[in-house]
C-alpha cells in the first residue's frame, strides 16, 4: 500500500501539488488522468522519491518513506519516450538492471525469458532495439522495468508516442499481465478514454489538486465536483447555468425541464447543470426532454454522430451511436436524458442526489 | 483549390529497387475531387507522411505523375505548387504578435490589407485566438502556437491545397475535439482542398469525407468514414478502424457452401461463399457493435467486461477465441450463462487471405 499523506510540493513559490492524501493498493490500475502540467508527473516523482515533498509524509506498507532515495526504493519507472541501450539486444536490455543487482546468471535467465514471454518479446530476444518497431520497443522499456518485480511500477503516459492501434491493444494487455504480479502500478494519461477503459482506480487532476479518487465507473457517474466530471468526460460535457424554482429547472427561455422527487430538495436558485454529449441524442428514444436546436457542426464517423447545435445561444454536443446527418444551420430535434443530468452548486460541488 | 490526381504514383528511397518491401510507397491511382477533405489513415511506417511529401514536392516520386487540376506539377518546386502545409510540431514566429503571424502568409503575397485584416479575424474567431492577436506568440502555450500554425495554413484562399500532417499531436483530448471539430466547421464553410496524415482513426473519420487506408506501402481501401466501418475490403481495414477493432474468426465452408465457425453456421454478408471454398485464411468479419446475445447463437464465456462510459465492451471466450461485445450504459448485462451470442448476418463479412469475399 502506498500511502500519501498530506502530501504538497512547492517549487520557488508555485504549489505544483496542493496537499494530496490518497492511498494505492495493489489491485487494479491506479490511473492519474488531466491535461499537460496538470502536476500528473510530479506526483508521480513524488512516489517514487525523485522529488521531496514540501510536506507531509510517503508511506510505503506502513514505513516512512519520505526523502528515501529512488535508489534505495523499489521502484520501476517508464516514461513516455522510451528509453532502451542502442547498443544492447532486447535480451541485454531487459537483463541489464538484475546485473546491476548481481543476480545468479541461472536467476537472469529465468526471470528474462518469463517476462519476454508475458510481453510477446521472446522472438525478438536476439535484436537491436533499433531493429523493431515502435511498440517492441516500448514493451522492451516495460519488461526491464518490470524484471526487477518491483513492488512501484509508475508508468508516465507510456504509450503517448505510439500509433492509435498499438495504444489500443497494449492498453487492453497491460492490465492483465499485471494483475497477478502483487505490485502497485500508477499509470498517468490525459485520455479520459483510456482511464476508464484501463478500469482499477483514478485520480483526476486539475491545476496540481486531486479532484477526487475512487473507481473509475464510481468517478464517471458520480464526480463529486465539476471539475472531476469535466476531466472524465470526451468530448467535453455539456455545462450549463441554470435556475431552480420549485420543482423545475431552468436552463434558458427555452430549455427547462420537471425535477423528479430524487432532486426535489435541491436548493433554489443558480445551479449548474451538466449532461454527457452521449446522453443528448438527435433520436427520440422516448424519454428525456425535447430541445430545438440549430445545428452548427454535423460530423458522422463511421458509425457515430457528432452534432454541435445551438440554442437560447448555448452550444449543446451530441455524440450517438448511428448516423445521423444534418445540414448545417437546420433546425432540428434533440432529446436531453435529463435523468442522467447531474447537479452542482455554484462553486462546482455536487449536489447529493438524496 | 484544386483537383488533384495521382497517376501511377510510387516511391522508393532504394536506388534500385526490385522486390515491394523496398518500396516505400506502391503504386497509387486516384482522383480527389476539388474542395474535398481527405485523410491518409494508417500505422507509423504504411507510407502516408511518404505520399503527403509527394504531393507537397519536398519527394520527386520515383515513378508517376501528379496533377494540380490540369497542370503535371510531379517536377515543380515545392513553393511554385501553392500549397499550405501544417506540420505536426508548431512553426511559429516568436517576435511577432498572434495578429502579425497569421497575416505574414497574406502580406508576403501582397495581400491588400482590408483583406488581410478580414481573413485574420474570420480565421482567429474560427480557431478562438481573437482575444489574443495582440498577444506575442512566445509567451503562449504549446497548445495555442499548434492553433496559430493552423490559423497560418487556412488564412489564405489561393492555395491548391492544405496539407495536415498529424497537427493535433501535441494537444490535450478536450482542445483536440474541439479543434477537430473547429476544422470541420471552416471546412464547411469555406470548401478547401484539405489533405489530413493521422494514425489516429478517431482524427480521420471526424474530419474526412473520404478516408485513404494505408498499409505497408500499400492503399488498402478508399472509402466514407461510413463505408470503411460498414464493409471493409480487407481485415487490416476491420481492425483498423473501429474501437475495438473487428472480431476476426476462422472459418472453413462446407460442401453445401456454409459457412461454418467451430461447427456453428454463420450468416454472411456473402453472396457466393462456395466459391472461396478452397481459398486459405477464411475468416468471418465482424465489429463488436453487431454482436448481440440472443436465446440461440454460438454458446460463449463472458470473460471481462470494461466499463468505457457511456459504454462497456464484453469480452467473450468460444474454445481458445475471443469475441468482443459493446453493450450500450443503459442496457444491463444479463447474468445468465452460458451466453449465446448472434451476428448480424448483413453486417458479417467472409475474408479470403485478408480480402472479402463479395
Amino acid at each position: 500500500m502506498l500511502e500519501l499523506d498530506d502530501v504538497s510540493l512547492e517549487v520557488g513559490g508555485d504549489l505544483h501539488l496542493y496537499p494530496t492524501n490518497i492511498c494505492l493498493g495493489a489491485e487494479g490500475f491506479n490511473t492519474l488522468l488531466g491535461d499537460t502540467l496538470s502536476g500528473k508527473t510530479s506526483l508521480l516523482r513524488v512516489m517514487a522519491g525523485l522529488t521531496r515533498p514540501s510536506n507531509g509524509k510517503v508511506r510505503f506498507d506502513g514505513a516512512d518513506v519520505t526523502g528515501v532515495a529512488v535508489q534505495r526504493r523499489h521502484v520501476a519507472m517508464v516514461y513516455q519516450q522510451f528509453i532502451n541501450y542502442p547498443n544492447l539486444s532486447v535480451w541485454e536490455n531487459i537483463a541489464s538492471p538484475l546485473r546491476v543487482v548481481g543476480l545468479k546468471t541461472e536467476e537472469i535467465k529465468r526471470r528474462v525469458s518469463s517476462i519476454a514471454e508475458l510481453l510477446k518479446l521472446t522472438p525478438y530476444l536476439d535484436r537491436q532495439p533499433s531493429q523493431l518497431s515502435g511498440g517492441q520497443q516500448q514493451r522492451t522499456a516495460i519488461a526491464r522495468a518490470l524484471v526487477k518485480e518491483c513492488k512501484l511500477v509508475l508508468l508516465d503516459e507510456p504509450f503517448a508516442n505510439l500509433d492509435y492501434k498499438l495504444r489500443e491493444s497494449l492498453r487492453d494487455e497491460l492490465p492483465r499481465l499485471l494483475a497477478d504480479r502483487g505490485a502497485i502500478v500508477v499509470y498517468a494519461t490525459t485520455e479520459p478514454a483510456e482511464a476508464l477503459q484501463l478500469g482499477g482506480f483514478v485520480a483526476t487532476l486539475f491545476e496540481g489538486r486531486v479532484t477526487q479518487f475512487g473507481r473509475s465507473s464510481s468517478l464517471y457517474r458520480f464526480p463529486r465536483d465539476l471539475q472531476t466530471a469535466q476531466i472524465l468526460s470526451d468530448p467535453p460535457i455539456n455545462i450549463a447555468l441554470g435556475k431552480k424554482s420549485g420543482s423545475r429547472i431552468e436552463l434558458s427561455e427555452s430549455v427547462g425541464w420537471d425535477l423528479g422527487s430524487a432532486h426535489a430538495n435541491l436548493p433554489e436558485g443558480n445551479i449548474y447543470v451538466g449532461l454527457r454529449p452521449h446522453h443528448v441524442s438527435p433520436e427520440n428514444q422516448g424519454r428525456g426532454v425535447s430541445v430545438q436546436g440549430r445545428v452548427r457542426i454535423s460530423v458522422v464517423s463511421g458509425s457515430e454522430s457528432v452534432i454541435r447545435f445551438e440554442r437560447d445561444s448555448m452550444l449543446w454536443v451530441s455524440h450517438s451511436q448511428g448516423l445521423k446527418r444534418f445540414d448545417v444551420g437546420e433546425i432540428a430535434s434533440f432529446w436531453l436524458d435529463v435523468d442522467r443530468a447531474m447537479y452542482f452548486r455554484p462553486d462546482g460541488s455536487q449536489l447529493a442526489l438524496d | 483549390m484544386a483537383r488533384i490526381q495521382l497517376h501511377d504514383l510510387a516511391h522508393s528511397y532504394h536506388p534500385n529497387p526490385s522486390d515491394d518491401r523496398d518500396w516505400a510507397l506502391r503504386s497509387v491511382d486516384f482522383v480527389w475531387d476539388d474542395g474535398g477533405a481527405f485523410a491518409l489513415l494508417g500505422p507509423s511506417g504504411c507510407g502516408k507522411t511518404t505520399l503527403l511529401n509527394l504531393i507537397s514536392g519536398l519527394l520527386r516520386p520515383t515513378k508517376g505523375r501528379i496533377i494540380f487540376d490540369n497542370q503535371d506539377v510531379t517536377m515543380l518546386e515545392p513553393r511554385v505548387r501553392n500549397i499550405a502545409q501544417v506540420f505536426q510540431f508548431p512553426v511559429v514566429y516568436d517576435t511577432m504578435t498572434v495578429y502579425e503571424n497569421l497575416a505574414f502568409p497574406l502580406r508576403n503575397r501582397g495581400v491588400q490589407p482590408g483583406l488581410v485584416d478580414q481573413r485574420v479575424r474570420s480565421v482567429a474567431s474560427a480557431l478562438g485566438l481573437d482575444q489574443s492577436l495582440n498577444n506575442r506568440a512566445r509567451a503562449l502555450t504549446a497548445d495555442a502556437k499548434q492553433k496559430i500554425s493552423l490559423g497560418r495554413g487556412l488564412v489564405r484562399q489561393d492555395v491548391s491545397a492544405i496539407l495536415f500532417d498529424e497537427p493535433l499531436t501535441v494537444i490535450d483530448p478536450h482542445l483536440k475535439w474541439r479543434l477537430r471539430s473547429e476544422l470541420k466547421a471552416l471546412h464547411q464553410q469555406s470548401p478547401f482542398t484539405m489533405i489530413y496524415v493521422t494514425h489516429d482513426q478517431t482524427e480521420a473519420l471526424t474530419f474526412a469525407d473520404q478516408v485513404v487506408v494505408m498499409n505497408e506501402g500499400e492503399v488498402i481501401q478508399i472509402g466514407t468514414p461510413a463505408a470503411l466501418f460498414d464493409r471493409p475490403n480487407h481485415t487490416f481495414v476491420g481492425h483498423f478502424i473501429g474501437s475495438p477493432g473487428m472480431n476476426l474468426l476462422p472459418v472453413s465452408i462446407d460442401e453445401a457452401g456454409i459457412v461454418r465457425f467451430e461447427g456453428f453456421a454463420i450468416e454472411s454478408s456473402s453472396s457466393s461463399p462456395r466459391e472461396a471454398i478452397a481459398a486459405n485464411g477464411l475468416q468471418i468479419g465482424v465489429r463488436p457493435e453487431f454482436v448481440s446475445l440472443h436465446t440461440e447463437g454460438i454458446p460463449a464465456d463472458l470473460i471481462r467486461v470494461v466499463d468505457a462510459g457511456h459504454m462497456r465492451i464484453l469480452e467473450f471466450r468460444h474454445a481458445e477465441h475471443s469475441i468482443k461485445m459493446v453493450l450500450s450504459e443503459s442496457l444491463a448485462i444479463p447474468d445468465r450463462a452460458p451466453y449465446l451470442l448472434r451476428f448480424e448476418p448483413n453486417r458479417t463479412h467472409l475474408y479470403a487471405n485478408g480480402w472479402i469475399v463479395a
